[in-house]
């Protein structure tokens, strides 16, 4: 990698508002969405929001560290979703449903 | 000396430990053995010490260990042996002996057997502890001790109701006593800043301690006196506790623990004589509890309850004596009442052996060729105890009334010889009763009608002899073995009240003669009573009902007590339940609980158990904490 932040093609900025816009659209999407797949999509969202950031970053200060955890975001999402997808399978076969506000037995 | 002096109490300690863990499987019907050992060692280990300790100045004093020592509160584990010890070690462990060996006899086949032995054991070693302490601690230690052996022992037969409340009534009437002795112990610790005998003796001797705080040490220790000598108003325990096995009645009741009162006066003889208000007080009350309880006798039906008060009235006689600054004489009195006194309960208790278990006089009679042995040495203990020469009894009365007569207390003088007159005609009225007359028991106990076996009759032999020469150690005058051998510890007590010997002179002939006509009469009264006219007592009580009424319901004491510090106490603590216990500590922890009952009530709608509720308090969280952070 070569080049000083003023021979940059696009601005750190650009970066940053494009992450936080998929972030909010994440977070919106956990939020609102009652579909369990949606819901999990909206996380991988968010989870790449933080990856642009950090990717950005790292390109900004030209420091490497930024992409490496990147690539362990990457991996621990897999495995998230990986268990995420494994827990919708089991709770579809016990309730017949994905609707994740209906899911509310720990009512206090 | 110093060497042994410890075993004298640990010896009955250990047969208390092996005979209580081994008891139940192992020892059970030999269960006597170990204690009957350990007690004769104790006896042999105090006669050597008797013999040593004759002519010291000085006491013995053995500091086993450190006890206490938390800044200027020091209080050792120690021992002392002096003069007075030593005739309270000899006193109590020669008569527990005698009375372990009876009780082989009397309680034979029992099923609380090895129980029995295991309890007079501990109680032998808290009582010896008692005499043999050093300080006051130890002694109020070894005070609860014995206090603890007699609830133990008058409750021996559990499962009668009777028995269980006479020990609990024991105990809690002696917790009286007992907090006015603890009160008295800190007095002393604040005044002179020690526990020790010979420390707070010298300072006492010294002088320049307050008046009043002699007083209240005086007083206060007598309270404690009071309590454990069954002295007026507490002595409503000593008739109750009957209940206990004779030897217990015998040993505990009778010659040994209710002496410790006497005891405790005698030991703290300095601060007495310093402060005459107290020795007037101790005076006042032991010759009030002589009549008293003398009185209270005439008309007991159960052959144990005469003995029980006229134990009373006789710890009434010494205290008669301390209160006029006599303690040798008190001493005196106390070693040949434990003998006759423990001569006659184990007498009785032969008695109700032979006659399977019966105690009530009036079914009693002619027993008197029917368990000779028992009925002489009997007498032999009556004789005594009405102070007829030249039984021991004699020699130790007379000396109390001499000296309280030369005291110039001709009151307590005149009390105490109605109290003879009373006292020989109650004890004459159980013999009589007893021994002489037609049987009024019923057919098949009278066929039943036994001697007691030899290990019963041995011992009574001996304390009829010990009655009937023990008066010899304390002869009146300069005569008096015990008065001189007792002088080194009572010396200075006597030097403060000026207290000198003196010879004999004719007055003193008088009194005796004028004492033994008194007892004389009483028994006389007694015979012409219960054996001549046989019809008299009852026709005595028909004309003198009312007196007779409040005489045989003991002055209502009892009732009065019951009517009105049991009540309020009682009264008091159901208040307490009712309004202090379920209203405010009850109320207090279901309040708490209400609290967050409610409080849980109120949050409980957070919890919706939809997982996106949570995660939005999350954004929420996570937004107020980045704001927070970057723009503050």
């Amino acid at each position: 990698m070569g080049g000083t932040p003023a021979d940059m093609a696009i601005p750190v900025d650009w970066y940053l508002y494009l992450s936080a816009a998929l972030f909010i659209v994440g977070a919106a999407g956990m939020l609102i969405r009652r579909n369990l797949f949606i819901v999990l999509f909206s996380l991988e969202l968010m989870l790449n929001a933080v990856n642009i950031n950090l990717v950005g970053f790292s390109r900004f200060h030209e420091n490497l560290a930024g992409q490496n955890f990147v690539l362990f975001v990457m991996a621990i999402a897999a495995a998230e979703a990986a268990v995420g997808l494994a827990i919708a399978t089991a709770l579809f076969r016990n309730r017949q449903t994905l609707m994740v506000d209906l899911f509310d037995r720990m009512k206090g | 000396m110093g060497s042994y002096i410890w075993l004298i109490p640990v010896l009955p300690l250990v047969a208390f430990i092996i005979t209580l863990i081994f008891g139940k499987w192992w020892i059970k019907d030999s269960a006597h053995w170990l204690p009957v050992l350990a007690m004769a060692g104790s006896f042999g280990l105090s006669l050597a010490a008797f013999i040593q300790i004759r002519g010291s100045a000085e006491p013995v004093v053995v500091e086993l260990w450190r006890w206490f020592s938390v800044g200027s509160f020091q209080v050792p584990f120690s021992l002392q042996m002096d003069q007075l010890s030593s005739v309270m070690c000899l006193v109590v462990s020669g008569i527990s002996l005698l009375i372990f060996i009876y009780s082989k006899g009397y309680m034979h086949g029992d099923t609380g057997y090895y129980r029995f032995f295991a309890y007079m054991s501990l109680f032998g070693f808290s009582m010896l502890l008692l005499v043999l302490a050093g300080n006051y601690l130890l002694l109020y230690l070894g005070w609860e001790a014995v206090g603890l052996c007699s609830y133990y022992l008058i409750g021996y037969f559990y499962h009668k109701p009777e028995a269980a409340a006479a020990g609990k009534k024991a105990f809690i009437v002696n917790r009286v006593g007992d907090f006015g002795f603890g009160l008295g112990v800190m007095l002393i610790f604040v005044t002179f800043g020690t526990l020790d005998y010979v420390g707070v003796f010298q300072q006492v001797g010294v002088g320049g301690i307050g008046e009043g705080a002699l007083l209240a040490i005086a007083l206060l220790l007598f309270m404690g006196a009071m309590g454990k000598s069954a002295q007026f108003p507490l002595h409503v325990w000593l008739p109750d506790a009957m209940e206990g096995p004779t030897p217990v009645s015998a040993l505990i009741h009778a010659a040994t623990m209710v002496t410790a009162g006497v005891y405790l006066v005698a030991r703290s003889a300095v601060i007495f004589a310093s402060v005459p208000t107290a020795l007037l007080v101790v005076g006042i009350i032991g010759t009030f509890t002589a009549i008293f309880a003398a009185v209270i006798g005439i008309c007991q039906k159960d052959i144990k309850k005469v003995l029980a008060y006229s134990t009373v009235s006789q710890l009434g006689y010494m205290f008669m004596a301390l209160g006029v600054g006599a303690w040798a004489i008190a001493i005196f009195h106390l070693m040949t009442h434990a003998f006759f006194k423990a001569l006659l309960f184990l007498g009785a208790g032969s008695v109700i052996h032979s006659l399977g278990g019966e105690q009530d006089m009036d079914k009693m009679g002619g027993l008197r060729k029917r368990i000779p042995a028992t009925y002489y040495t009997l007498v032999a203990g009556a004789l005594a105890l009405s102070g007829i020469f030249p039984f021991a009894g004699f020699w130790s009365k007379d000396d109390i009334l001499g000296s309280v007569w030369r005291d110039g207390q001709y009151l307590f003088w005149a009390v105490g010889l109605i109290a003879a007159f009373i006292t020989a005609f109650y004890t004459f009225r159980m013999i009589f009763m007893t021994f002489f007359g037609k049987p009024r028991m019923d057919e098949e106990t009278g066929e039943h009608i036994h001697e007691s076996p030899w290990s019963m009759i041995v011992p009574l032999i001996v304390l009829a002899l010990g009655a009937l020469l023990a008066g010899f150690l304390g002869l009146p005058g300069k005569l008096g073995v015990l008065q001189s051998f007792l002088e080194p510890v009572f010396g200075s007590a006597n030097h403060i009240l000026g207290i000198h010997e003196h010879s004999l002179a004719a007055t003193d002939y008088v009194l005796m003669v004028v004492s033994v006509i008194v007892a004389m009469l009483g028994i006389v009264l007694a015979w012409f009573m219960y054996v001549k006219r046989t019809d008299l007592p009852a026709l005595a009580g028909r004309r003198l009902q009312p007196v007779y009424r409040v005489v045989y319901n003991k002055f209502y004491v009892d009732e009065f007590y019951a009517a009105t510090v049991v009540r309020l106490t009682v009264d008091g603590s159901r208040w307490v339940w009712r309004n202090f216990d379920e209203k405010i500590i009850d109320g207090a922890v279901h309040g708490t609980a209400w609290l967050w009952q409610r409080a849980g009530q109120v949050a409980r709608p957070v919890q919706s158990g939809r997982v996106q509720n949570y995660l939005l308090g999350m954004f929420i969280g996570l937004f107020v904490v980045v704001t927070v952070v970057v723009f503050l």
